[in-house]
């Protein structure tokens, strides 16, 4: 038997497996598919104080080995999500992670606190991050001052473990890490999408209704792992890795460059079983390896002399 | 895992240039689809394509599953190189399905349409008026299998290469007010669909003229076909709604172009 369990912060996980947000719904999309409870932890669709009805379609276009999405963080709201969402949830063991965001700094402070006061919540995550939004919202993710200070807000309201979702649009990935640590965080998700655009040739227009999206999928991994090696090295907080992970392989690949834990994202959308057939990947690799503890994998990377 | 299963490739054949048909067993016990469902398919053995992509389902027969496509992008391209004994990952049936009609009904296939279209014409035997539309005759697919299933076909073409030349919506609407059959009482469901989204919008305004309820499986960009992405939501009165989990099938009136 190994152990696959792993701890980030005070939130202790069976397996180091997540889902990641606006890939997985609010969970109950997957029930059908696979144990909700094989998981390390669901981490749900991005949530808002207000409901919000996201951007015209197409909202989704298939690139090389990925895809580029602006779906624009259409979600039921905080309120529905604890109303309609949770009590499903909570039929589970497998903790909670509610992502959530707002458009200004007390509208995440209000979701953060409506969120923290729920029960089966257990852990929060907040996206600072999305590439899908207008109206310079993108500058929490992307101007260490501004970033600061949301977080610091956030983190005076809430007492759950407090992830920050970083955003891979940047120039130092390792800057963003370090001032979202000092803020108050307690772990950080690397990474969110990278923007991109898809244009149709015919019509000399953007794919996208959005014109730009988020590029996810196999396409950004090998991006997704320079910036979590990048990340650890900044900060002394656990890091959660996530970016194109489609098998076991590539989720390992995360775990020896320094995650703590990984999220599942568009593989969810190509194989609805994907995260348990990643845990039991992981599971066999660890046996066929010898490793008696994921923990010791962690992080074991041997970086090359130069 | 009952929706999600392997299955192999037991026929992939052209039916002509554009179009080929698929037939797969499945290595797993499956659920049995109805008319207008559909199955979200593997097109390729790699990472490119990535995403699965949505078919409706055209036929079950002795537990295999057989999809009409029509050659068009990269997914369906990928598909048509794959062989006998290829494996695919296959998620369905998904979606709701087109309701039971009541007697006779009007049929309105837009090209391909006509694939999600012949398994309702299948279940209810010579009950369709089936309207069905291309660009030109090379363009239209199971037409022997179409006319013996229809109660009547009108052919159009845009090109006038077979059948009457111009619009199919054109026709129904001619034949609707040249009122050939009598229409059930209001409300009563009369119309279905599926074809490119223009047509649809079309056929939303003759269905409404007439007093008739038209309801037709709607298409989008969908990347997971199971609800989760919200990539292909469609507005309608009752708010946003999924393609892929509250639909395909709507009733057009519902729909806010």
């Amino acid at each position: 038997m190994v152990n696959l369990s792993v701890t980030v912060s005070s939130l202790k996980l069976k397996n180091p497996v997540m889902t990641a947000s606006g890939t997985f719904g609010y969970g109950e999309e997957y029930a059908e598919y696979i144990d909700l409870n094989r998981l390390g932890a669901i981490v749900v669709k991005g949530l808002s104080i207000t409901p919000r009805d996201g951007n015209p379609t197409p909202r989704i276009v298939e690139t090389p080995a990925g895809m580029l999405n602006a779906i624009g963080l259409q979600n039921i709201g905080v309120k529905a999500f604890i109303k309609d969402k949770l009590p499903f949830l909570r039929q589970f063991e497998t903790p909670v992670i509610a992502n959530f965001f707002g458009d200004t700094v007390e509208e995440y402070v209000r979701a953060a606190g409506e969120l923290s006061a729920a029960e089966g919540v257990h852990a929060l995550e907040m996206n600072i991050s999305c590439p899908n939004k207008q109206e310079g919202w993108i500058v929490f993710g992307t101007d260490p001052k501004r970033m600061d200070h949301v977080v610091t807000e956030v983190r005076k309201i809430t007492n759950l473990p407090l992830v920050v979702k970083l955003s891979p649009n940047v120039t130092d990935i390792g800057c963003m890490a370090k001032a979202a640590e000092d803020a108050g965080a307690d772990a950080l998700s690397v990474m969110n999408t990278i923007t991109g655009m898809v244009v149709d040739i015919s019509k000399r227009k953007p794919m996208l209704a959005n014109n730009t999206g988020g590029l996810s999928g196999p396409a950004i991994r090998p991006i997704a792992v320079r910036m979590v090696w990048e990340t650890c090295k900044a900060v002394s907080i656990p890091v959660l890795g996530m970016g194109g992970i489609m098998t076991a392989r590539d989720a390992l690949e995360f775990l020896i460059a320094g995650a703590r834990a990984v999220a599942v994202g568009t593989a969810n959308f190509v194989n609805p079983a994907a995260t348990v057939e990643i845990i039991e990947g992981i599971e066999k690799f660890l046996i066929e390896e010898n490793i008696s503890d994921i923990n010791s994998l962690i992080g074991s990377l041997k970086i090359n002399e130069r | 895992m009952y929706k999600f299963f392997t299955a192999e490739i037991v026929g992939n054949t052209s039916q002509n240039t554009h179009f080929k048909m698929l037939t797969l067993r499945p290595l797993s016990e499956i659920m049995v689809p109805q008319p207008g469902q559909f199955y979200m398919i593997q097109t390729g053995t790699a990472c490119d394509p990535l995403l699965k992509r949505p078919f409706s389902i055209y036929s079950i027969r002795q537990n295999h599953l057989s999809f009409l496509y029509r050659i068009r992008g990269k997914g369906t391209l990928s598909l048509s190189q794959l062989r006998e004994g290829d494996m695919l990952q296959i998620i369905g049936p998904l979606g709701n399905s087109y309701p039971a009609p009541d007697g006779d009904f009007i049929a309105i296939a837009g090209g391909i349409g006509i694939a999600s279209l012949l398994p309702l014409m299948r279940k209810y035997k010579k009950h369709a008026y089936l309207f069905y539309g291309a660009m030109k005759s090379d363009e239209l697919v199971m037409l022997e299998e179409a006319r013996e299933l229809s109660k009547e076909i009108f052919i159009t073409t845009d090109n006038g290469s077979d059948g009457q030349k111009g619009c199919v919506t054109c026709a129904v609407e001619d034949f609707i007010g040249e009122s050939r059959i009598t229409p059930p009482e209001a409300g009563a469901l009369s119309m279905y669909s599926c074809g490119p989204t223009p047509m649809l919008k079309e056929l939303s305004q003759i269905a409404r003229a007439a007093g008739l309820i038209c309801c037709a499986s709607l298409e989008e960009h969908m990347a997971c076909g199971i609800g989760a992405c919200l990539g292909c939501m469609v507005k309608t009165v009752a708010g946003q709604k999924r393609v892929c989990k509250d639909g395909p099938i709507f009733n057009l009136e519902d729909i806010i172009w």
